[in-house]
């Protein structure tokens, strides 16, 4: 009885390590299976003619994507730009400031608007954001906007960001040890000098990577800026034109996609590199909060 | 003198408009999906299925969206989980602290949290075609299983690691195998815990899109097999909304407000479910 | 002893919530000599010492009753500036803590939020006070470096230059050597008593060695009770009080 008692506890083990190590090569997975079905178009056109070359036209084989790629930055451009400050000044508050029961009852709140899904935000953003900008905020520019444009989408994307940003921020500001807060009291400074020459500044990497962890998030975010962003395939020059987002232009065409030659390779190859950019960022705002962490140690 | 002071005050306002202002727009969102959603629903949009096609006829309810959400959401989490829970027990029971896996595992993990769901989408499509599998239930289920993989598990791990080492050591000592106190003292002991990391995953996993846009596909009907397409609220959202006819508009609506109810009803028992299990916790 | 007063406290107490961390304290400090507050660990030493410079005030849920009079003014009367009297001190906490900049601007850093801007005075006041604690030759060729590189007794030595730079007329040392090794330990004690003449120095220690090297005046708390103070000689050699006697022999700790 003993020794069925160890074989069910090896086994088990065995089975638990298979799917321990399945996971951690999921992302190693994800990335050579995209590749493997980008091949058939990397194998015509070389990378720096797709990623550098406007012109996008599938029936005809042409597959650039620089528009997209441009609109993904203007339109996260304008989402960080927007939820920086914001950001930053509600985790202050809400760190330094803001007395136990205001910050048990806002940070909840702040979780709750990570937990709604992208398609509400796109909805809302259509209900609300849209008809703002064609009614009343291109014309107090003296421009016409349909409304679908970078500006809807920076705005709807800031707002699915702030969570995020504002969660890491805190954590940062909090790992700030309490005596240097004192220190700086102690030598007459006010609670605003001390939090922006010592809070902040120390925890300045920190807020670094919240904002990559925000912006890498943002570029990946697909339905809300599908729905709002205007979809049109050209490089935006102004925050109220259209913009097609790389990850909207590869939900939009999921149906066409079987049908047009390379037309599947082409949208696979943009997710796969949309996969290693934010990888990338990820990566690196990781590593920086890891070093945080340590030096809290 | 009066410089320092008059500056921290302007931005002590900044500060509590800026959040003022972030806390609005989650009460305005809100707001939106139930002044559209609460008009829109009747008892035939939550008992049929469109007539006429989902995008066109004008006829029936959302039946479709709801199961099929249901279904697909709860698959996703059931093979999820199956893969979190023995995967977290193995990484905080069977492998030493500081092991070079669990270190590697828990990282990869956490970059993989930050991957956008229409990656997911992609690779989940790409894994179909290499089993010939067509748009289905199960092409939907594996993506969104892969999608609320690492944040079931970091979930799941974060309330196991808190268990003491003395606590695990003291089974050990009783003489029970790693396998048995992973089961019986180490989840019994996380349980609210794991319970609010599967809530976490399936709420995550029920109000996602970009996932099933690929892999799922849609139809008119309720699912009545794995290998056909499925209906859910997010995409019944996005395909019923830019229709010209109001009464299509509606079914989006109606789906909206439904996803959101679920989504808050989740949040709101995964946040009940947190408090308590702190509350108990042996330290 | 006879001595010009600086800080006279009143009937002070300080409660944590419901806890009451100082029962009602009332002592004159002595000016311009090393004060020493000894005592068993948690005791309120360093609620004593920190609601001097009022940093307790950022602690929620604290209540303050009595007076603490410094240069004659209450520091606790609701119109005063928090800012102005701790100005007016220098706090030593036991481990150091460089803020997050070089060690030049962290000597500058008092100085200049209190509104100096002239660059060849801020270079001055920086030299002046690494001198003074001793840190200058040890550092005069990276002080642009950031402070987070020094060794963890130039670290305590940099901070009480920080402190000394805004020229404070008291300095509240917590356990200033606690964290260090002997020889950065020995270095402090130095500039303290070298620091008295100007500075009326109130330092918390544990060590009781080392309140007989310093201390001109002892202050013996227990559990948030004033128990017995006076001049240095008489506590230690003399002492009146039943527990002080068994503190100093060593049998409460």
């Amino acid at each position: 009885m003993q020794s069925s008692r160890l074989l069910k506890d090896r086994l088990a083990g065995r089975l638990m390590l298979v799917l321990t190590i399945f996971s951690g090569l999921i992302v190693f997975l994800m990335a050579i299976g995209l590749y493997q079905r980008s091949r058939p178009i990397l194998a015509i056109k070389s990378l720096g003619e797709i990623l550098f070359s406007s012109s996008w036209h599938p029936s005809r084989g042409e597959f650039g994507f620089f528009p997209f790629i441009m609109g993904s930055l203007w339109v996260t451009g304008v989402a960080v730009a927007i939820a920086i400050p914001l950001c930053l000044l509600t985790a202050i508050y809400l760190s330094e400031y803001a007395s136990r029961y205001v910050q048990e009852w806002i940070k909840p709140l702040i979780d709750l608007l990570a937990g709604i899904p992208s398609v509400i935000y796109g909805v809302w953003g259509v209900l609300v954001i849209v008809p703002l900008i064609k009614d009343h905020i291109a014309p107090l520019f003296g421009k016409f906007s349909s409304g679908y444009s970078v500006l809807a989408g920076g705005i709807v994307l800031a707002i699915m960001v702030f969570p995020i940003i504002i969660h890491v921020c805190v954590e940062v500001f909090r790992s700030v040890p309490y005596g240097m807060r004192e220190a700086s009291l102690s030598l007459g400074a006010t609670k605003w000098q001390t939090t922006k020459h010592v809070v902040v500044r120390k925890a300045m990497p920190g807020v670094i990577a919240a904002v990559v962890l925000g912006l890498s998030r943002a570029f990946g975010e697909t339905m809300a800026v599908l729905m709002v962003a205007g979809n049109v395939a050209k490089v935006p020059s102004s925050v109220l034109e259209p913009a097609y987002p790389l990850p909207a232009l590869i939900a939009n065409n999921y149906g066409e996609m079987m049908s047009v030659p390379l037309y599947d390779s082409a949208l696979l190859l943009a997710s796969m590199i949309l996969l290693l950019v934010v990888l990338f960022f990820n990566v690196i705002a990781r590593i920086v909060l890891m070093r945080v962490e340590r030096s809290i140690e | 003198m009066d410089r320092r002071v008059i500056e921290e005050r302007i931005f002590k306002v900044l500060m509590v408009a800026s959040t003022l202002a972030i806390v609005s727009s989650l009460v305005l969102i809100l707001a939106v999906v139930v002044v559209k959603g609460v008009p829109a629903m009747n008892l035939s949009m939550v008992t049929q299925t469109p007539k006429g096609g989902y995008y066109l006829g004008k006829e029936g309810g959302i039946l479709n969206a709801i199961i099929g959400s249901l279904y697909l959401a709860g698959g996703a989490t059931f093979v999820s989980i199956m893969i979190s829970l023995p995967m977290v027990l193995y990484l905080n029971v069977y492998s030493r602290k500081g092991s070079g896996l669990a270190g590697f595992v828990r990282f990869s993990l956490d970059v993989l949290w930050g991957v956008p769901s229409i990656v997911y989408g992609a690779f989940g499509f790409t894994i179909m075609l290499f089993f010939g599998l067509k748009a289905s239930l199960l092409g939907g289920i594996i993506a969104v299983a892969l999608l609320i993989l690492p944040i079931m598990s970091r979930a799941m791990d974060e309330v196991i690691r808190m268990i003491p080492r003395e606590l695990l050591e003291a089974s050990y000592s009783l003489g029970a195998t790693r396998l048995e106190t992973a089961f019986k003292v180490v989840v019994r002991q996380a349980l609210p815990g794991i319970l609010t990391a599967v809530l976490i995953g399936f709420g995550r996993g029920i109000g996602d899109a970009a996932s099933v846009i690929f892999t799922a596909g849609f139809t008119d009907s309720v699912p009545y097999s794995l290998f056909r397409p499925a209906a859910t609220l997010p995409l019944a959202i996005f395909f019923q909304l830019g229709t010209p006819f109001p009464e299509v508009r509606e079914r989006a609506y109606a789906s909206a407000f439904i996803l959101t109810v679920i989504i808050l009803a989740v949040s709101i028992v995964s946040r009940i479910l947190t408090k308590r299990f702190t509350k108990h916790i042996v330290r | 002893m006879e001595f010009k007063t600086h800080i006279s406290v009143q009937n002070l107490s300080v409660f944590y919530g419901k806890e009451q961390a100082l029962k009602n304290i009332s002592i004159d400090i002595p000016d311009k000599k090393i004060i020493v507050i000894i005592g068993p660990s948690g005791c309120g030493k360093t609620t004593l010492l920190k609601s001097f410079n009022r940093l307790i005030d950022s602690i929620e849920g604290i209540r303050v009753s009595g007076k603490v009079l410094v240069d004659g003014e209450n520091i606790f009367d609701p119109g005063v500036e928090v800012t102005r009297i701790r100005k007016k001190m220098g706090l030593l906490s036991q481990n150091p803590y460089p803020l997050p900049m070089s060690i030049y601007d962290n000597v500058a850093y008092g100085p200049r939020i209190h509104g100096q801007r002239n660059k060849k005075q801020l270079e001055a006041i920086v030299e002046h006070y690494l001198k003074e604690t001793g840190l200058w030759d040890e550092v005069k060729d990276r002080l642009y470096s950031p402070a987070s590189r020094l060794s963890v007794g130039q670290q305590q030595r940099l901070c009480l230059a920080r402190g000394l730079a805004v020229e404070p007329e008291i300095i509240l040392a917590d356990e200033p050597t606690s964290a260090l090794d002997p020889k950065s330990s020995r270095r402090i004690e130095e500039t303290f008593l070298r620091l008295k003449k100007e500075y009326t120095t109130i330092i918390v220690t544990h060590i009781l060695r080392q309140a007989k090297r310093l201390a001109d005046y002892v202050v013996f708390l227990y559990l948030g009770e004033l128990i017995e103070h006076g001049p240095a000689e008489e506590i230690f050699e003399n002492p009146r009080e039943e527990m002080t006697k068994e503190y100093i022999k060593g049998v409460i700790s």
